[in-house]
Order: C-alpha cells, then sequence, then structure tokens
C-alpha cells in the first residue's frame, strides 16, 4: 500500500510547518525524509499517522483518502524517537498491543507475538519489561509491536537517533534485512543522518523549512543535486560562485571547462564539486590555492585550501608525505564530476 | 550537599531537631502522654492508666471511627471518580477552557470550609435535595473539599504523561475507550493512589464544615474529640485522638504499599 500526499498543508496556530507537500510513496518502497532540525519532517508523518490534521490537502493510503479517519482505523504501524513501549507491560503485552485491541483471537496473537520477536531477534525477552531492557532491545521491541499488527505502512521516525554509532550502524543492517522479509511493506523513514537515509531508502525526500526541496533516488541526489541545498545535505560538497562563460565557467579569475548545459553566459551561478573528486596536483579544471586545514581521517585526509578567498574541500588517499598547512597546492577535478546550479545563497563552500 | 563544612552540617541538623521537636513531636507527645493519664498538674503527666483507652476503642468512639472511615472511603472514592473524570475531559479541551475548570474545582481549597459546609447545608436542606440529616450531607461535604485535591494531582500528573504513549496505542489500532482504559489509567495510577492517600488523610480529619452538617447517627471522630474536650474529657479526647492518629497512619500505609506496587517505573 502506497503512501501519497496531495498538497498537504499543515499549521499549528497559523503557524505554516509544512507547505503544501506533494509526495508518493510507492508500495514496498522505503522513502527517507531528510532535513534539517525543524523542516517538518516530524509533522508530515504525524499527517500520515492522523496525530495532526492538514488545513488544507488530502492523505492517501493505498489510494483511499484517509484525511478524516482518527489514527486508531488506519492500520499504521509507527515507531517513534522514544519508542514510547508501555512500562507497565511486559514485552510480549507491549507487541500484542494493537491484536488485543483489536480483539484477535488469542491463537492468532501467540503466534503473531512470536513471530514478530523471532523476526526482531527479541524471542528470549519476552518476559521482560521495557525498563529491563538496552535502548537497542527497545528499538527492536517497538519495531516488532508495529509490525505485529501486520501494517502496510511502517513509519519511522528517527528511531536510531538515541543510539550509539556501533548500535546504529548494525540497526541499519538489521532494518535492511526486514525490508528484504517484508517487501510489500512501504516505509516512511525520518532522520536527519544522511548515512542513513542513503543506506537504507530507495528514494529520498529533501526537506528545509517546511517545504519539500527536491525528491529522488540516493544516487541521483548524490551525483546530480538540484539544488544548493540539496547538494550541501545530502553528502558532502564544494560550492563554488561561478559565472557562466561560453564553453564553461569563471571561477576566481581561472577558467573551468565544465558543462553548462542550457545557463546563459554571463549568468551568475554555483558549482557543485564533490571533496572526494578533488585531485591533488596537476590535472584538468587546475586551481591554485593555500593549504589552511589537514585532517587525517584514517583512510584519507581532507584538505581544506584557500582560493582567492574560497575554501575547498578535498578528500584524499592518505598522503605519505602531506601537504603542510600554508603550502601552496594545486587541486583539480574532472569536468564530468562537477555539476552546475542555479545560483543561491551558499558561495564559499564551507 | 550544600553545606560543607562538618560544624556547619551539626548546626544546620541541630537547628532542624529543635524545630521539629517543638513544631511537630512535641504536641504529638503532650497528645500521647495525656492519653495514659488521668492528671496533669506538674512538668509531666501523672496517675498513668489505659483506661481512657478503654473508652476510646469501644462504643460510642468505636462507632464514630467506623464513621470516618465508611465517610473517607467513599468521599474520597466519589472525589477520585470525578477529579479523574474532569482532569481527563480538562485534557482534551483548549488552554483557555481548561484554565477556567481548573480554577472551578480548586474553589473549594481557597473557600473556608466552614463556608464550605454552610453552602452544603443551605443547598442540601430543601426538596428535591433534601439531604439534611442525613449521613448523606457530610460525605458531600468531605466530597466536595476533597475533590479539588484529586483533580489537582491527576490533571498535573495528565500534564506530565508523554503524549507519545496514547498515540502510539491510537496508531496500533486501539479506541479512545481502550487507550483510556488500559494505557492512561494505568500509568496514572501512582499519582491516583497518592491522590487517594491525600482525600482520605484530609477526610478523616476533617471538623469544621462536619460540625455543621452531622446528623446524631453519623458522628465523625473528629467530633467526638472536640465534643469530648469541649465537656472537659482532656484524657478521654487525647487518647480518641491516638486512636484517629494510628487509624490514619494505617490507612496511608496500606494506600502507600499498593503504590509501591504501582510504580513500576
Ligand atoms: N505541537 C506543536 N505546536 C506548535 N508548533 C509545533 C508543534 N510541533 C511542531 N511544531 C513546530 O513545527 C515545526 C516543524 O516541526 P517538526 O517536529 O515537524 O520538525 P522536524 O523536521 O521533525 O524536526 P526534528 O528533526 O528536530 O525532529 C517546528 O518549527 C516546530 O517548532
Ligand atoms: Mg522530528
Amino acid at each position: 500500500m502506497g503512501i501519497r500526499f496531495d498538497s498537504v498543508t499543515v499549521a499549528y496556530d497559523g503557524n505554516v510547518v509544512l507547505d503544501s507537500l506533494d509526495l508518493t510513496v510507492e508500495p514496498g518502497e522505503v522513502m527517507a525524509l531528510l532535513g534539517p532540525s525543524g523542516s517538518g519532517k516530524t509533522t508530515a508523518l504525524r499527517a500520515v499517522a492522523g496525530f495532526v490534521r492538514p488545513v488544507s490537502g488530502r492523505v492517501l493510503l493505498g489510494g483511499r483518502d484517509v484525511t478524516d479517519l482518527p489514527p486508531y482505523r488506519r492500520g499504521i504501524g509507527m515507531v517513534v524517537q522514544s519508542y514510547a513501549l508501555f512500562p507497565h507491560m511486559r514485552v510480549e503485552e507491549n507487541v500484542a498491543f494493537g491484536l488485543r485491541a483489536r480483539k484477535a483471537p488469542r491463537t492468532e496473537i501467540r503466534q503473531r507475538v512470536a513471530e514478530a520477536l523471532e523476526m526482531t531477534g527479541m524471542a528470549g525477552y519476552a518476559r521482560r519489561h521495557p525498563r529491563e531492557l538496552s535502548g537497542g532491545q527497545q528499538q527492536r521491541v517497538a519495531i516488532a509491536r508495529a509490525l505485529a499488527i501486520r501494517p502496510d505502512v511502517l513509519l519511522l521516525d528517527e528511531p536510531l537517533s538515541a543510539l550509539d554509532a556501533q548500535l546504529r550502524s548494525g540497526m541499519l543492517t538489521e532494518l535492511a534485512r526486514l525490508h528484504r522479509e517484508l517487501p510489500d511493506l512501504s516505509m516512511l523513514y525520518v532522520t536527519h543522518d544522511q548515512v542513513e537515509a542513503l543506506t537504507l531508502a530507495d528514494r529520498i525526500a529533501v526537506m528545509d523549512r517546511a517545504r519539500l526541496q527536491s525528491c529522488g533516488t540516493p544516487r541521483e541526489l548524490y551525483r546530480a543535486p538540484a539544488d544548493e541545498f540539496t547538494a550541501s545535505f545530502v553528502g558532502n560538497a564544494n560550492l563554488l560562485p561561478v559565472t557562466v562563460g561560453c564553453g564553461g565557467v569563471d571561477f576566481a579569475g581561472a577558467g573551468l571547462k565544465v558543462g553548462t548545459g542550457d545557463a546563459v553566459a554571463g549568468a551568475r551561478a554555483t558549482l557543485c564539486v564533490r571533496p572526494h573528486l578533488v585531485g591533488l596536483g596537476e590535472g584538468p579544471n587546475r586551481l591554485t590555492g593555500t593549504v589552511t586545514e589537514i585532517q587525517w581521517r584514517g583512510a584519507t585526509h581532507r584538505l581544506y585550501v584557500e582560493v582567492d578567498g574560497h575554501t575547498l574541500m578535498a578528500d584524499v588517499r592518505e598522503l605519505r608525505d602531506p601537504p603542510r598547512h600554508g603550502d601552496r597546492v594545486h587541486v583539480h577535478f574532472a569536468a564530468e564530476d562537477a555539476v552546475l546550479l542555479p545560483a543561491g545563497v551558499a558561495g564559499d563552500g564551507s | 550537599m550544600l553545606v560543607h563544612s562538618r560544624k556547619a552540617r551539626w548546626a544546620v541538623w541541630a537547628v532542624f531537631l529543635v524545630l521539629f521537636l517543638l513544631l511537630f513531636a512535641l504536641p504529638l507527645l503532650v497528645v500521647l502522654g495525656a492519653s495514659f493519664a488521668t492528671h496533669w498538674s506538674g512538668v509531666l503527666p501523672s496517675g498513668m492508666t489505659t483506661a481512657n483507652y478503654r473508652v476510646a476503642t469501644r462504643g460510642e468512639a468505636l462507632e464514630a471511627l467506623t464513621t470516618s472511615l465508611v465517610t473517607a472511603a467513599v468521599a474520597s472514592l466519589l472525589a477520585l471518580t470525578v477529579g479523574t473524570w474532569a482532569a481527563l475531559a480538562g485534557a482534551a479541551l483548549r488552554k483557555r477552557y481548561r484554565r477556567l475548570l481548573d480554577a472551578l474545582f480548586v474553589l473549594p481549597v481557597a473557600v473556608p470550609s466552614v463556608v464550605v459546609g454552610l453552602s452544603v447545608l443551605v443547598a442540601f436542606s430543601q426538596p428535591p435535595l433534601l439531604l439534611n440529616g442525613t449521613r448523606w450531607i457530610v460525605i458531600v461535604a468531605h466530597t466536595v473539599l476533597v475533590t479539588a485535591f484529586a483533580h489537582q494531582s491527576v490533571s498535573a500528573a495528565l500534564a506530565r504523561l508523554d503524549p507519545a504513549f496514547e498515540q502510539a496505542a491510537a496508531s496500533l489500532g486501539a479506541r479512545p475507550s481502550y487507550v483510556l482504559l488500559r494505557v492512561r489509567l494505568p500509568l496514572l495510577l501512582p499519582s491516583l493512589t497518592a491522590a487517594a492517600g491525600l482525600c482520605l488523610a484530609l477526610s478523616m480529619g476533617e471538623l469544621s464544615a462536619t460540625m455543621m452538617l452531622y446528623p446524631p447517627d453519623w458522628t465523625p471522630l473528629p467530633v467526638l474529640i472536640y465534643a469530648a474536650t469541649d465537656r472537659g474529657a482532656l484524657f478521654t479526647g487525647s487518647a480518641v485522638a491516638v486512636v484517629l492518629m494510628a487509624a490514619t497512619l494505617l490507612v496511608l500505609l496500606a494506600v502507600s504499599r499498593v503504590r509501591t506496587r504501582a510504580s513500576y517505573r
């Protein structure tokens, strides 16, 4: 069952926090809602779950308009950031809650609870209370509880944000496995962590200030972002203010040969180059600048190179003999690795 | 610890102890002493006896104790029901109306209990609501007096309750009534029992409104104490007072046992 936002607008006390959102999640698709804090991600989720009523627009589940349906009649699985496990119930009672509320037959409840706990690897903890579980275990129980009602749609609101980095990457793998086991389940996954979005999602919807900025597959958004915000939020990006010339652009007095598409000569634009596609030394599209900072990151070195007042990031393979602070270096990038974006507010690539 | 040096800590303890003894312990000890006495002319009571307790645990006094316990139990139950109901209804209201409701329920605390007694007397002295002369008028007055506390502690607990719980329950397909019964009320249980303890204790000690209302066949214990001291039977009165304190403490203890079992968090 798919989810469709049909120009959904949500306002709190006249403050628009979700501005006519149009978005479709296909059946069986994992869609990540990615955006900074306060951009309206949770609000979009709450609109699907039915906890907030849009001032205009419709929410459709599997083609059915559910805008006026109360939450308990939507049949949606939801996992929130705090997990909201019922503290007075054991793990098995928590997982059985949705089935009991629907008055499912007893044998079916037992079987489905066992199944859900098995699937999330929590079968050994059925008799415990939530307070006797670690954060990661609580999170699994929250997922098991949501899955026990066999929803067609699963909403996840930053489910991993309470976990430490190591546990988080483990849970990411588990979520991916879960999705392989339940290929018909549509998931709407809210996060402000780009790694989570890139790893898990079939498509990513990037939100900023109550609006949908862009939507596409992780690869599309990463390789060919449509705007500066998307470029800097999905992965790292050097954003250089340039002027369009013929057959290339001008940056800081240097001519760079990049595809300009249908940009008009003389127009201002932003050139986006991913740091790991910037090379050190001579090459095409060469720029010369001063090293202002070097960070060693294990497998790579990150260089910050100042070119005519603009800082450029370059992630290069670990150097045996890295340049030092203040050294003059050349950096370069291939024409096909640069994307020309409409001019925006950014510009110094920091 | 706010105070670090050893000396200062001792000083603080000493001040606390003196104040505690003077304000709380001493009056109670005096009552306890008097309850075993037949005379008190010197510094200490004299003529030690348990005869006062024989009076305080039989006949009239025993009946009054039962009356107090039943009144407290019924009034607290009613108050908890009404208070919880109002708090739940208030939580669903807009802020402005919720404030209004809160103010309405605090009124019996702000108004002197004598006035509450008088207003109950006036309100229930005529048909169709003729309760005057029955035990119900006492119970109604107590209910009015303690509902405020029940409402206040339950609505405070409701405000602290994370809405994520009821939302999780709703998303799992539970109707509002099911959510109330299986999620919200169980989560409120610790504050409900706390409120129950408060209501019981208040009702068992209530005198001023009760004095204006009680019928001869429904005399709560505080009234009996007052009557005893009024006619000069100070030592019997003290024994009855000790019985009242002990009964109240036992009731609170029982409630707090339920409480510890309810506080799973
Ligand atoms: N109940 C509410 N009443 C009033 N304003 C609200 C309410 N809930 C959210 N907002 C506002 O709506 C905006 C969007 O909130 P939302 O929770 O959707 O953000 P978010 O993208 O989920 O952010 P985060 O990543 O921090 O969770 C915020 O500016 C927030 O202040
Ligand atoms: Mg959020």
